[in-house]
This record gives structure tokens, C-alpha cells and sequence, in this order.
């Protein structure tokens, strides 16, 4: 995808500006950002990860957090020498980081997947790309989540 | 002079609209809520092999051909093939039941037929045996103008539903109309106020993760202005569901809907 | 319950078709309460499969972040006429499978 390093780095600025915001919360269950670090690192280990390459696809404003329509890409030829291995997604604010973890080979040809998730709050999703050279990319969206009027559950 | 022009101007507006009320909305100003909601929510429910509505339209038609109660029936035993048998029904209903004397539920409807025709215990009110055969006979219906209301015996009830509609009630003090003929196009919260158009029952809502009735639906509105909600299958939501149902008439059938 | 697969019937060789499923299940988090205060316990789908005529092509980790319902889409390359066989593992021994051919010219 020609995704420019200037166009990037804008996008990864204004979330990296979000998330420099402390999240106090007094709910313990949420994952914390520590908990979304850990996550990640979970997958990652101690390779660097790089900005780029990874399209995240998810309404700015969703209408329902509990059903929220999300679309990872990943530029790559997708060939034997050169293509995607896995794809992770993570959330920051549920009760748990984890999103999904999917894997990919040659044969799939486009590195594409899309699937419908949750996200409890407004909040910032992450998603990170293993290539088959073993470097990590990632993008990052901020998803605002509206609350709905006159809903069942009374919290 | 001044009083005689207003009196004119009174007379014909009464002439133009004869049935319509203050603060009704006129029929080429009906809109589903399918219009006011995003982009993303539309896609999910025009497309049939993303729509998880559809789910339980597989499971309808299971159970439409599945024989079941003592006499050991299925639907199609009767009804045949549903997508010719069963083409518009739901546009109807809730319909005048002549032995009952009073309007019944395309939901009641099944539960009577089990219990006359299959004698079959009915289906529990939400459950999804119920919710996917009401699916899967509405679904027959998508695209269909919405008729409910037309039989004349069925004035009484609509004129009942139409009250209760209009009616204050809960601690919020408000009644269906203050919001829905009101003020839609506006919001509540962050979410868009629409019609109240019953077109895509039963329907899936995001916010329920599954398939809802229309009476589900009333019951959660009836929730959030804080008033005591009528029992599924009582003649209030019965009545309001029929309100609605002829309120609607003319907008095309959309089960099964998706809505956030 | 219903699962529903969309493969495309037919594809040329060498073409990349898109795989949509979409499955009834709940997707219970595990971090909710009833009205009584009690946790209701876990019960999502952890692990998708999809082969094609044997081999793995697509595999997914899934967590209470997934909706209800599951809906995925993913891409293979059409290699040759067969099968597509899908396999979804969950709690409480959930297991499910369906299958969808293809025709490749």
C-alpha cells in the first residue's frame, strides 16, 4: 500500500500524542497500557517494531462497542521470500489487551483479514504484523465509542 | 375580516390533511432506521453473507421443515414452500384474529398454529426457536410495503396503540411521540434519534450481539425512560406494535435488519 | 446452529478469492455479572481453522474481544478444484465443523 513515511509518521504522532495522556481508572480489570505493553512484547519479544506497512481499518466513530467491524491489511507481495506470517491485534482498554492473533502464509495472497470486535471504551487499537524476514510493523488507531441511549443493561 | 380568513385557513388545512395528526410524521417523510445510521452498520446488513441476521434465517428455515408437537407436523407440511406460501405475510401483522376477536402477533401466530395445528408447546417469548422462524417468515417478506393496520376491524386496536404512543409514562415523563415524531434527526446521547419505523423485525442489534423482537425493543425504550414495561404478548405491546406496523405503511420490509 | 460460509463456486487458477464465515456463538467474555452479582463463566470460540484440501491456509487465536457471532474474511490463492474444510475449537469443548468446494479452470 503506498502509505508515504510522511503520511505515517503524522498518524503515529497524533496517537503516540493520545496516548502520552495517563488513564486513571479505578477499575482494575482494564488492561492498562502496561498491560497492552506486555501484551505485545508477549508476541514481539525484544524485536524492534517499526511504523508502516500495516493498514488498520476501523470506524473512527462506531455506533455499538460491542460490535465494531474491523479490516488489518498488510503490504506485501506475499510470496515464498517475502510475505506476511501473522498478524496481532490489540486493544487497550477492555478487560484484557488481546484482540486476535491470525497467521497467514504464501498462499493466501493478500494479507487481508477482517472480523468484528469489541472495545469497551474509547480507546486506542494496535496492530502489528510479523513479515517473513521476522521484523514487526504497526499501526495504531484511536476508535471513539459512543454510548448508546436507553439500553438495556442499566450500569 | 381577520377572524373569517383564519377560519378559512383552518378549514382547508383540516381538508387537505384530513388523517393526519399534529405531530405525525406524513407518509413521504417515513424513513427506516436504516437511514440514519453509518456507512459500516449499512454494509453489514445489505450484505447476506456478512449479516448475522441471517444466521438465524438458516436456522428458520430448518425448523419451518422440521416436523415436531403430536401430530407430528412440520410448517411446510401446510404452508409449502415459504418463499411463495409465506410472501408478505409479516407486512400484515400484527393481523385480526377472527376466533380471538382481537389482533395477533406474527410471534403469536407460530404459537397458535403449534398449538391448533402441531399441538406443540409454544415457543418461549425471545427464545431463538421463536425469534428464527418469525425471522425466516418475515425474511419472506423483504422488500414488501408494510400493510398492517388495512383490515378494518383492526381500527379500534391501532386507535389503542396510537394512544399508549402518545401517552407520558415512566419517570422521565416521556412519551414515544415527544422523541420519535419530534424529534428524530436528532440525538440522545451519541446516538441518532430515528422514526420508530418497524421495518427489519426481528432484527439484529449490535448493542444485543443477537436477534430482537419489536416487542424487546419497546420493552427497552419503555427501560430507558424508566417506566414499568408491558409484558411480552400483552395487548399493549400487541397495540403498539400495530401502531407502529400502520405507521409504517408503505416502507419496504428489510428483516432482517441490522441496527446499532 | 447455523454457520454461513461464502467460498466462490468457481475461480481461475491463480486467482486470490476472498473466504467469508459468519457462526452462530455467544461469545460469553467471562467478565460479566449477572443482576445477582454472579460472574457468568467464559464460553467464547478460541481457535479457527481453515484447510484447503488438506493443508492449512488460514488459523486464528480468538479472545473475548471477538463480537458475538463470529464473522472472518480472508484471501487464498485458487489452486486447484476441492475442498475447503473449517474448524472452530472453544470453551467448554465447543467444536464445529462445514466444508465448501471450489472449481478451479
Amino acid at each position: 500500500m503506498p502509505t508515504t513515511r510522511r503520511q505515517f509518521l503524522s498518524l503515529a504522532g497524533g496517537v503516540t500524542v493520545a496516548g502520552a495522556v495517563p488513564i486513571v481508572t479505578l477499575r482494575p480489570l482494564e488492561a492498562t497500557p502496561a498491560m497492552l505493553n506486555a501484551a505485545i512484547r508477549n508476541v514481539v519479544g525484544e524485536a524492534q517494531i517499526r511504523s508502516g506497512r500495516v493498514k488498520l481499518d476501523i470506524p473512527p466513530l462506531v455506533e455499538n462497542g460491542n460490535t465494531v467491524p474491523m479490516t488489518v491489511s498488510v503490504a506485501s507481495a506475499m510470496t515464498a521470500d517475502d510475505h506476511v506470517k501473522s498478524i496481532h491485534v490489540f486493544n487497550e482498554k477492555n478487560p484484557q489487551p488481546n484482540i486476535g492473533n491470525f497467521y497467514l502464509s504464501p498462499s493466501s495472497g493478500r494479507a487481508q483479514v477482517s472480523t468484528r470486535i469489541r472495545l469497551a471504551d474509547t480507546q486506542k487499537v494496535v496492530a502489528i504484523a510479523r513479515l517473513s524476514d521476522d521484523t514487526f510493523w504497526q499501526i495504531a488507531a484511536e476508535i471513539v465509542v459512543t454510548l448508546a441511549a436507553c439500553t438495556e443493561e442499566m450500569n | 375580516m381577520i377572524s373569517w380568513r383564519a377560519i378559512a385557513a383552518v378549514a382547508l388545512f383540516a381538508a387537505a390533511v384530513p388523517t393526519l395528526l399534529a405531530g405525525e410524521i406524513p407518509p413521504d417523510a417515513r424513513r427506516s432506521g436504516y437511514s440514519f445510521m453509518g456507512p459500516d452498520t449499512r454494509a453489514m446488513q445489505d450484505d447476506d453473507t456478512t449479516n448475522p441476521g441471517m444466521l438465524f434465517v438458516l436456522d428458520g428455515e430448518a425448523l419451518w421443515a422440521k416436523k415436531t408437537g403430536s401430530t407430528n407436523k412440520a410448517c411446510a407440511d401446510c404452508h409449502g414452500d415459504a418463499r411463495s406460501s409465506m410472501k408478505g405475510v409479516a407486512a400484515r401483522y400484527p393481523a385480526f384474529d377472527k376466533a380471538l376477536g382481537r389482533p395477533v402477533t406474527l410471534d403469536q401466530r407460530i404459537n397458535l398454529c403449534r398449538a391448533d395445528h402441531q399441538q406443540a408447546t409454544p415457543l418461549p417469548y425471545e427464545g431463538r426457536d421463536l425469534l428464527a422462524l418469525s425471522a425466516f417468515i418475515a425474511h419472506q417478506s423483504r422488500g414488501t410495503a408494510i400493510t398492517a393496520g388495512d383490515d378494518p376491524k383492526l381500527k379500534p386496536f391501532i386507535a389503542q396503540g396510537r394512544a399508549l404512543f402518545m401517552q407520558r409514562e415512566g419517570q422521565l415523563n416521556l412519551a414515544c411521540t415527544n422523541c420519535h415524531d419530534d424529534n428524530f434527526d436528532k440525538r440522545l446521547a451519541g446516538a441518532p434519534i430515528t422514526q420508530a419505523q418497524p421495518t427489519g423485525y426481528p432484527l439484529y442489534r449490535l448493542e444485543w450481539q443477537t436477534l430482537g423482537s419489536l416487542e424487546r425493543r419497546l420493552r427497552s425504550c419503555m427501560t430507558g425512560v424508566r417506566a414499568q414495561a408491558y409484558d411480552y404478548g400483552s395487548p399493549e405491546l400487541v397495540a403498539l406494535q400495530l401502531y407502529l406496523m400502520s405507521r409504517a405503511r408503505g416502507l419496504p420490509m428489510e428483516t432482517p435488519a441490522v441496527r446499532p | 446452529m447455523a454457520a454461513l460460509i461464502n467460498v466462490p463456486a468457481k475461480a481461475r487458477r491463480g486467482d486470490i478469492i476472498e473466504i467469508r464465515t459468519l457462526t452462530s456463538h455467544i461469545m460469553e467474555t467471562g467478565f460479566r455479572h449477572t443482576a445477582d452479582g454472579k460472574l457468568v463463566p467464559r464460553d467464547i470460540i478460541t481457535s479457527f481453522t481453515c484447510r484447503y484440501n488438506g493443508t492449512e491456509i488460514f488459523r486464528a487465536d480468538l479472545f473475548p474481544a471477538i463480537a458475538a457471532n463470529l464473522y472472518l474474511s480472508f484471501f487464498t490463492v485458487a489452486k486447484e478444484s476441492g475442498k475447503f474444510e473449517f474448524e472452530w475449537i472453544g470453551d467448554n469443548g465447543y467444536s464445529s465443523t462445514a466444508s465448501a468446494s471450489i472449481i478451479v479452470e
